[in-house]
């Protein structure tokens, strides 16, 4: 390392180590940060304690109006550190009633800008179906909201983003990951659990980096911006894909995805290497 | 999981309410707000279980140091002594 990257490796304001709240100001223009249904409104989870489990009381989830850029804005935070950033019936409502809402405000000509600060490995198992239906309803708000508006994802991990919040960021117009992040549908944990090690050794990090890290689904064209961790760049990235010219959804590229899929031999996994070939960067950003 | 009540006469107002800390492993969370009388009532929740002596000494301490009027919520997943200690101080901090 030189010493100039030395330097600027110590000045940088990590935002992985933030926490959600800390997270949500880092994104918004400073000084603009308002919460909506903060920890001391006590929306927590009903289904936890009777389970022994501690509530939270935010519910692990952070929703912060502000300014990005001077424009209106909402940012969705999952706080990681608490029960992995799951989502239950109490988070998952609170990031689906804000796109709702966000929906609404530009019906009436108000152009919100939404945000997902995305740390999580899903849905809440304790919560089952109802985390399950919240996670549903954010996946429609967002699909809805496309037409109107840039919907911005940030992967920043360590956790990353898994199961079905995975699918709620590969429906956002742009997604902005670091190379400490993991995104993928099944972590390699629950992988290497069902499959067995054979299929995937979850403690090979190299390998698990390789195929789902943050570098590589930049390569592969799932995510569109790669960012060191740095508070101040990946809110500058935020601010670039709001004002970055809007090209077609990757959740509307259904011919381009479903002809790369034909193109991989299930009989013969494909490496990492193989995976950027058949992919590619997408080309849509 | 226990849930604990403390009840002590403190004097000291605080300002305003204040929230910190996640229930995260080894951490913990605490939202203070003004009390209506001249009271800390305090509110544990933890995920570890039979604790209770040491948690009322930490409590003690700390209303015994601080004196704050104020109803304060713990939810806890773990967190030492010297973190709870921590974190009430942070929060008695963010609520001036």
């Amino acid at each position: 390392m030189s010493a100039a990257h030395e330097q600027a490796f110590a000045l940088r304001r990590s935002f992985i180590e933030l926490r959600a709240r800390e997270r949500a100001r880092a994104i918004l223009d400073d000084a603009s940060f308002r919460e909506l249904l903060g920890p001391h409104e006590r929306l927590k989870s009903p289904w936890l304690p009777p389970q022994g489990i501690v509530a939270q009381a935010d519910d692990g989830v952070v929703v912060a109006r502000g300014t990005i850029a001077g424009a209106p804005a909402v940012v969705l935070a999952i706080e990681g550190a608490y029960q992995g950033g799951s989502l239950g019936e109490v988070s998952g409502a609170k990031i689906a009633g804000a796109l709702e809402l966000t929906l609404a405000d530009h019906r009436r000509g108000v152009a919100t800008r939404p945000v997902l600060l995305l740390e999580t490995g899903g849905v809440r198992l304790q919560e089952a179906n109802l985390g399950l239906a919240a996670i549903a309803e954010i996946h429609a708000a967002i699909v809805e909201l496309l037409p109107h508006v840039a919907v911005v994802g940030v992967i920043a991990g360590m956790i990353g983003c898994f199961g079905g919040m995975s699918l709620a960021a590969a429906l956002c117009s742009h997604l902005i990951i670091t190379r400490q992040a993991r995104f993928g549908m099944n972590g390699p944990e629950v992988i290497e659990q069902e499959a067995g090690i054979d299929e995937l050794c979850a403690a090979d990090r190299r390998l698990i980096w390789s195929l789902i890290g943050g570098e590589q689904r930049f390569q592969t064209g799932f995510a569109d911006a790669l960012v060191d961790d740095d508070a101040e760049a990946i809110a500058r990235a935020v601010r670039e894909a709001f004002v970055a010219p809007r090209t077609p959804s990757r959740t509307l590229q259904i011919q381009r995805y479903r002809q790369c899929i034909a193109s991989i031999d299930p009989g013969a996994a494909p490496g990492a290497a193989e995976l950027r070939a058949v992919f590619g960067h997408g080309g849509s950003h | 999981m226990d849930v604990m009540h403390f009840d002590f006469p403190a004097a000291t107002p605080v300002a305003r309410r204040a929230h910190v800390g996640v229930v995260a492993s080894g951490d913990l969370e605490v939202l203070i707000e003004p009390a209506t009388d001249q009271a800390a009532r305090i509110t544990v929740t933890t995920s570890v279980q039979g604790y209770g002596t040491v948690w009322r000494s930490v409590i003690e301490r700390f209303v015994a140091r601080h004196g704050a009027a104020a109803m304060i919520e713990i939810n806890d997943f773990g967190a030492t002594p010297g973190m709870v200690m921590l974190r009430l101080e942070q929060a008695l901090e963010a609520s001036r």
